[in-house]
């Protein structure tokens, strides 16, 4: 339950007891933003009182006469908008005269109730106020939400691009220090682990590009009908090479062309991803299965490994930023912790969704699914494409 | 000089801080056991005393570093242990295990923020093992 403060600033004694009366008892339903309303009602009989009360506490809605002794609801209105109050006023006008109306309007006004009304239009003109405040609580709630994920995401990326600094710095000291006598496999070492760890650091800067391209949406996107099946293949001889050195086999398995209308660069991403994941978190001599399937609304990316699994607590937090999990298997194994959160993120342009099964010491199983028709929209164009395809099939 | 080598712990799950602190202390004539989390230790240590025990703060879980002192020191408190951590420089935390009342929940003679460096790690070290054999 949300409580509103709601100021009545009329000169009309009746007036302001007649609306505190209809408003106090009120609780408003709004099921379309999920929340519920009550008022919290204060009156004041001038405009220079109830300027007085908003500067003390600001309600989040002010009933302003517009006729009052002194400053003029007007001029109430002039001061609140010069002194950025984030207040929302409903003028009172005795005569709902347009030119009164259009004239509070421009000067800040959210809404306007004609002299005489009834307790039903200031209900309903209260509710749609009502209604507006909750929706803009919404989203600065969701905006603040955004900057935080933003920060978090920006720290642990500045301890990402340290921590190898770090260790390439130690290295390089003692190496400059001679620090290790004339040990040279300690040196050789140092060396080796200096590059990987610099290997690594360029990693998570071509996953972080790709990532900020793909949430700007900056790239742009290069719609085609293309064959995934093919997209995987090119996809499997890019990883053959390092799945050769530990004896893994990749197979692809795909009856027929799998057509689907996609960026060819997101597609290379998704599978690369996978792929790449089957490969380094599988066991020497383990195994790659890559299944492209189709059916009438989507189409399913299957990849799964013969690798090192997961336990449940780690699948919960596999898709987050930079969320890699760390164990005595995966000790050896660099990645930049971008690669799923990316993933997901592509999948989402394609109305699909990513998921996961997996056992420890047995294997995982990554899908990806991906709607022919993100926008879920049966037009006309579509229908055709689909016939087409199926002709072809 | 015929003493038997003093042999070292050292407990990180950051990789590179153990094949650092093994390279220099192996330099200095030290063994060095290398552990890469708190399990790991605490399996080395069942079979073999040392003489002293470098541990990281966070490994596997958030304490696991001091679970780990906690642990050497219950098995004998004569054990020097230095503590490090890079909690300092991340998240602006100070711990310490100057006083005595400090030492008594953080079971560590010293701690030392990372990074750390060679010069200061060696002076420490020297200095808890100064009347040891």
């Amino acid at each position: 339950m949300n409580e509103l403060r709601v100021l009545v600033i009329d000169d009309e004694l009746g007036m302001r007891l007649g609306a505190e009366r209809v408003l106090s008892g009120l609780t408003i339903d709004l099921p379309d933003v999920g929340e519920q309303v009550r008022f919290l009602v204060a009156q004041a009989e001038s405009g220079e009182e109830g300027l007085e009360k908003i500067a003390a506490a600001v309600p989040d809605l002010v009933l302003l006469d517009h006729k009052l002794p002194g400053m003029s609801g007007l001029d109430v209105l002039d001061r609140l908008t010069a002194d950025k109050r984030d207040v929302l006023t409903i003028m009172i006008t005795a005569y709902a005269s347009l030119e009164t109306a259009i004239s509070a309007t421009k000067r800040g006004a959210y809404d306007f109730l004609a002299k005489p009304f009834t307790p039903a239009e200031l209900k309903a003109a209260v509710r749609k106020a009502a209604h507006h405040v909750m929706l803009q609580r919404q989203a600065r709630r969701l905006a603040e939400e955004k900057r935080q994920v933003r920060f978090q995401f920006i720290s642990v990326l500045a301890h990402e691009l340290k921590a190898p600094l770090a260790a390439i710095e130690g290295y390089l000291r003692i190496i400059q220090d001679r620090s290790a006598g004339d040990d040279q496999a300690a040196y050789d070492h140092m060396l080796d682990r200096s590059l990987v760890r610099l290997e690594g650091m360029r990693k998570l800067i071509v996953d972080l590009l790709d990532l900020t391209r793909i949430e700007s949406g900056q790239k742009q996107r290069d719609l085609k009908d293309l064959d995934v099946r093919e997209v995987a293949r090119t996809s499997i001889e890019t990883l053959l090479p390092s799945a050769r050195e530990r004896n893994i086999a990749i197979r692809l398995h795909a009856d027929a062309p799998v057509v689907l209308s996609a960026d060819r660069g997101e597609i290379e991403i998704i599978l690369n991803n996978l792929v790449s994941n089957a490969v380094k978190y599988n066991r020497d001599g383990g195994q790659v299965d890559v299944t492209v399937r189709a059916d009438e609304q989507s189409v399913a990316l299957e990849v799964r490994d013969t690798g090192i699994g997961m336990s449940r607590e780690d699948l919960e937090r596999l898709f987050q930023d930079f969320v890699r999990i760390k164990n005595e298997k995966t000790r050896n194994i660099l990645g930049s912790g971008l690669g799923l959160s990316t993933l997901k993120k592509l999948a989402t342009l394609y109305g699909g969704e990513v998921s996961v099964t997996s056992e420890p010491d047995v294997g995982s199983t990554f899908t990806v699914v991906l709607r022919k028709r993100p926008d879920g929209q049966e037009d006309a164009h579509a229908t055709r494409d689909d016939r087409r395809l199926a002709a072809g099939n | 000089m015929t003493r038997t080598k003093q042999t070292i712990l050292v407990a990180d799950d950051d990789e590179d801080f153990v094949a650092m602190t093994k390279i220099l202390l192996e330099a200095q004539g030290y063994e060095v056991l290398a552990a890469g989390g708190q399990k790991e230790a605490e399996k080395l240590l069942a079979g073999r005393s040392v003489s002293l025990a470098i541990v990281d703060l966070m490994m596997e879980h958030e304490d696991g570093g001091f679970a780990l002192c906690y642990h050497i020191k219950k098995k004998d408190p004569a054990i020097p242990v230095i503590l490090v951590t890079g909690v300092t420089s991340e998240t602006g935390l100070e711990f310490d295990a100057a006083t005595d009342e400090e030492r008594k929940w953080v079971k560590a003679d010293v701690m030392l923020a990372k990074p750390v460096r060679a010069e200061q790690m060696r002076r420490e070290i020297t200095r808890l093992l100064a009347g040891k054999d």
